[in-house]
């Protein structure tokens, strides 16, 4: 089969940064260039490599207000959520190799050759696994080995949309820190809730506050062809202002509102624009994975100062894995671990690791007995992660054990909610009440998540 | 039960409508020529549009080379694009569209464009027929049985991935008391015994069912017994009793964003019973009142750009759509998971930049030239001229309103100086045409 290169180069054309497009040097009328007199707002964005862009002056009024509020305020703490799409298999990421059973269930896929999880030593960490072994070492992971809900549903779709919405309610339409951002979020902040992903995620859905998606902080410029200075200017003003257009109809208020959001976020953003400014100082997986360098301009935009409180991004790979399950999962994970690796010495780097945890989940597990395909179907409870400096690094919930762990589908019983999970997480580490974001919040306990 | 039809005006503003929701929006004069057919006509042509004609200029990479659908990234999505903007069939390659979002096969995990390609063609055959024989050739459809783990389901070694997503996504829904998990592992049995081969050079070829990996025992599906095979399994979905008020409601969701009342659904599923045949559903929608008078929906983002194109009479001169789709949402061929595109979120502030760049990348090689200037001009006519380059899209008042102020702003701006009197309304008019396209009124329909 003949595979033609794509040799096309214009998508860099198309994408070119607001440098280079031959407008005049400096218009007439133009203020000087902003340079002079260090500010604490400006020594911010310069210790980062970052340039302000000198066009249009008035228009850099929000980030500069943006990284003044953060510098003056208290820094609120930032929860960052990443999903395993698909169901990651519990039986691989931290594997019953003392198990008798395993081998048993698992004759083909069984996991080996990784390093004994020091919690419970029936388990060990997948080898691909080993930079949250070495982050766990340091205290900073709390490991989950078997987190789901009673009576689970098999469907992705389903189950995914119980941990997106916390609750296990179909009908249920804003997602749990949607609802977080609701009460505490600002009604011109599209920042506060940011999906680095191509398109947002439900988990960040609100019914009354902004939030963003995008690809990353340095790809949110816009222009138009045969446009600019002072035109541009009041073009770019103008997608905010058919933001504010009044309709009855839900579809254009929908589509109004993005166009707001859209315009109060290039603001936000513009001093990335087109620019190296998430330059790191540690070094993330390189290639053309797209979680590694959204991770690594996550930790750039939360150095910056831009007001971010919770952050949802997707892992690398796909989890799904009905067949040929070892192929795949070794490279997802390989990438996924060493990415939120380096994601949090870049946070130490910097300084500001102390504001942040990740929690990694995923929809479910996959069931203990291997398929006649090398692969796994859909399960029950599956391996969840909290990283940071804050993370309590005790475990919550117990590997049940495949004896008698397993429920009537021959699936791994969860030992721990992910609606607990939640709830410590908006009380121990967000401060805020879950029983008003957490339906029958009363109704499950509050593991220790954060020290 | 019948279906209600709107009896109420069928004029410019509601063949607008349908021909943005049952197609890809109007060429030039297509919005008069079918108003004057009236709603039955109107809706008469769309469901029965004869041969496909394609109209205008066969498509090409940026580089003036033929497209090769079949080979090289990307040219898959440019390659149905063409078909979009020049097709004289549009509720077709919309339904072909339709049936690539309910049975959304990615071929992230196909790899295979050629076998993507296949099953586009049988979706397009399909496009109107009965939904019946569209699942029985979707179920053996070669791209579906690598997609789902069909050909790695075998007798003593069953595989979920199909059985499961067939009655949850494709027949009978989720949460809907249709079937338990052990329907899911029964069907799977029924649906063993596909196969194929690994040929050096061309991939997977030689898609086959061999009765020797099939598991021929009894099987227990729905409360009911019997030696069942993947065309029972396909079978036994569709006469299901929950399987018409899913597909009524799902294809319904495709034209019209609120759920049809009860009566509505009652009447539709009634007309669904009779022999599976989605033609004479999608008619029955097209005629309904809810179409007309009820609220406006969010373009899919390939509508968008495929609506402006053919308003224009462009053509396909670049491989760009495809990774621009991708920015905006929808890469064809490349659906986010097996539940297909999430219809009810396409506008996020990425996906709103994705559109940006579709209409940036429409108008760049269709700019006019500051440097020649332009005759001193005031606000409306910058803007009416922006608004011919679209074929006039109808826009709310307000959106009208907030362009016009920003028209007269940046004329404002040029003062008394010369050579911004000449240039300002050039950029200005350039300005427009990208706003006009991305306003929330052309995003919608």
């Amino acid at each position: 089969m003949t595979r033609i290169v794509c040799d096309e180069c214009s998508r860099a054309d198309v994408l070119r940064a607001v440098a280079g497009r031959g407008l005049p040097a400096v218009e007439p009328g133009m203020p000087a260039p902003a340079g002079t007199g260090l500010s604490r707002r400006s020594f911010v964005a310069r210790s980062l490599g970052l340039a302000l862009s000198v066009y249009g002056v008035g228009r850099l009024g929000l980030f500069d207000e943006g990284i003044a509020a953060a510098a003056g305020a208290p820094q609120p703490p930032i929860l960052v959520t990443v999903f395993l799409q698909g169901g990651a298999d519990s039986l691989s990421m931290l594997y019953p190799g003392g198990d008798p059973l395993y081998l048993k269930l698992r004759p083909q896929l069984a996991v080996s050759g990784g390093t004994p999880f020091a919690e419970d030593t029936r388990l060990a960490w997948h080898p691909a696994l080993a930079p949250l072994a070495e982050l766990h070492a340091e205290g900073k992971v709390t490991v989950l080995p078997a987190v789901g809900y009673d009576h689970p549903d098999q469907s992705h779709f389903t189950s995914r949309h119980f941990w997106e919405v916390g609750a296990t309610d179909a009908r249920v339409v804003t997602g749990w820190m949607g609802r977080y951002l609701d009460a505490v979020g600002a009604i011109d902040n599209p920042l506060q809730g940011l999906s680095l992903t191509g398109s947002l995620q439900p988990t960040l859905a609100t019914s009354r506050v902004p939030v963003a998606a995008i690809d990353g902080p340095d790809q949110y410029d816009f222009w138009a062809p045969g446009v600019w200075g002072e035109v541009e200017s009041r073009m770019l003003d103008t997608i905010g202002s058919l933001g504010a257009i009044r309709s009855q109809d839900p579809a254009m208020r929908t589509a109004a509102s993005v166009a707001a959001q859209a315009g109060r976020l290039r603001k936000q953003l513009a001093p990335f624009a087109g620019k190296t400014a998430t330059a790191s100082p540690v070094a993330y997986p390189q290639g053309s994975d797209a979680f590694p360098k959204r991770l690594q301009g996550l930790a750039a935009m939360i150095a910056a100062g831009l007001p971010l409180r919770c952050v949802a991004l997707e892992a690398t790979g796909e989890y799904d894995t009905h067949a040929a399950q070892a192929s795949a999962l070794t490279p997802a994970l390989t990438t996924t671990a060493a990415s939120l690796f380096a994601f949090q010495r870049d946070l130490e780097s910097r300084g500001v690791a102390d504001r942040v945890l990740t929690l990694v989940w995923s929809e479910f597990g996959r069931r203990a007995q291997e398929n006649g395909s090398g692969g796994t179907d859909h399960g029950a409870a599956g391996t969840g992660f909290l990283i940071g400096t804050h993370a309590a690094g005790q475990m919550v919930g117990e590997f049940p054990g495949l004896a008698g762990g397993l429920d009537a589908d021959g699936n791994l019983r969860a030992t721990a909610d992910f609606r607990a999970v939640y709830a410590s997480l908006l009380e121990q580490w967000l401060h805020f009440d879950a029983a008003r974001i957490i339906p029958k919040a009363a109704a499950f306990p509050r593991p220790v998540l954060v020290k | 039960m019948g279906v209600p039809v709107h009896r109420g005006r069928f004029g410019a503003a509601e063949a607008e409508r349908l021909l943005w929701r049952a197609g890809f929006g109007p060429r030039p004069g297509e919005v008069e020529a079918l108003a004057k057919l009236g709603l039955p006509g109107a809706v008469h042509s769309l469901v029965h549009p004869g041969g496909e004609k394609l109209v205008g200029p066969a498509p090409h990479d940026g580089k003036g080379n033929p497209l090769a659908p079949a080979d090289a990234w990307g040219h898959d999505h440019c390659w149905w694009l063409d078909r979009m903007v020049r097709t004289s069939r549009p509720l077709i390659e919309r339904m072909a569209l339709v049936w690539h979002d309910w049975f959304a096969t990615s071929n992230a995990g196909v790899g295979n464009q050629r076998l993507m390609l296949r099953q586009n063609e049988l979706f397009r055959s399909h496009a109107l027929g009965s939904f019946e024989r569209l699942l029985h050739d979707v179920t053996k459809d070669p791209a579906m049985l690598v997609w789902l783990n069909g050909t790695d389901n075998a007798k003593g070694a069953p595989n979920e991935n199909y059985a499961r997503e067939m009655m949850e996504l494709f027949t009978l829904g989720a949460d809907r008391g249709a079937y338990t998990e052990r329907d899911v592992r029964e069907q799977a049995r029924s649906l063993t015994g596909w196969r194929d081969s690994w040929k050096e050079g061309a991939g997977l070829v030689d898609f086959r069912f061999d009765p020797a990996r099939h598991d021929a025992g009894v099987k227990t599906v729905f409360h009911k017994q019997g030696r069942y095979d993947w065309e029972a399994a396909c079978r036994l979905c569709v006469a299901h009793p929950s399987h018409a008020s899913f597909f009524v409601r799902k294809l319904w969701s495709y034209f019209v964003p609120t759920p049809p009342s009860a009566s509505t659904a009652a009447g539709l599923e009634a007309l669904y019973r009779r022999d599976t045949d989605v033609r004479s559903v999608v008619q029955a929608i097209l005629m309904h009142p809810a179409l007309y008078d009820g609220e406006r929906m969010v373009k899919p983002p390939v509508v968008h750009v495929a609506g402006l194109l053919r308003g224009l009479r462009a053509g396909i001169t670049s491989t760009d759509w495809a990774w621009i789709g991708s920015l905006a949402g929808q890469q064809l061929f490349y659906p986010p998971n097996v539940a297909g595109w999430d219809d009810t979120r396409w506008l996020d502030t990425a996906t709103f930049r994705g559109r940006w760049i579709a209409v940036q990348r429409i108008l760049q090689d269709r700019r006019l030239d500051p440097a020649k200037g332009a005759a001193a001009s005031d606000a409306q006519t910058v803007l009416q001229k922006a608004l011919a380059f679209w074929n006039h899209p109808r826009l709310s008042d307000a959106t009208h309103g907030a362009l016009l102020r920003f028209a007269q702003a940046a004329l404002r701006d040029a003062g008394a100086q010369t050579w911004k009197r000449e240039q300002y309304p050039v950029l200005l008019e350039n300005a427009l045409r990208q706003l006009i396209a991305v306003s929330p009124d052309v995003q919608t329909s």
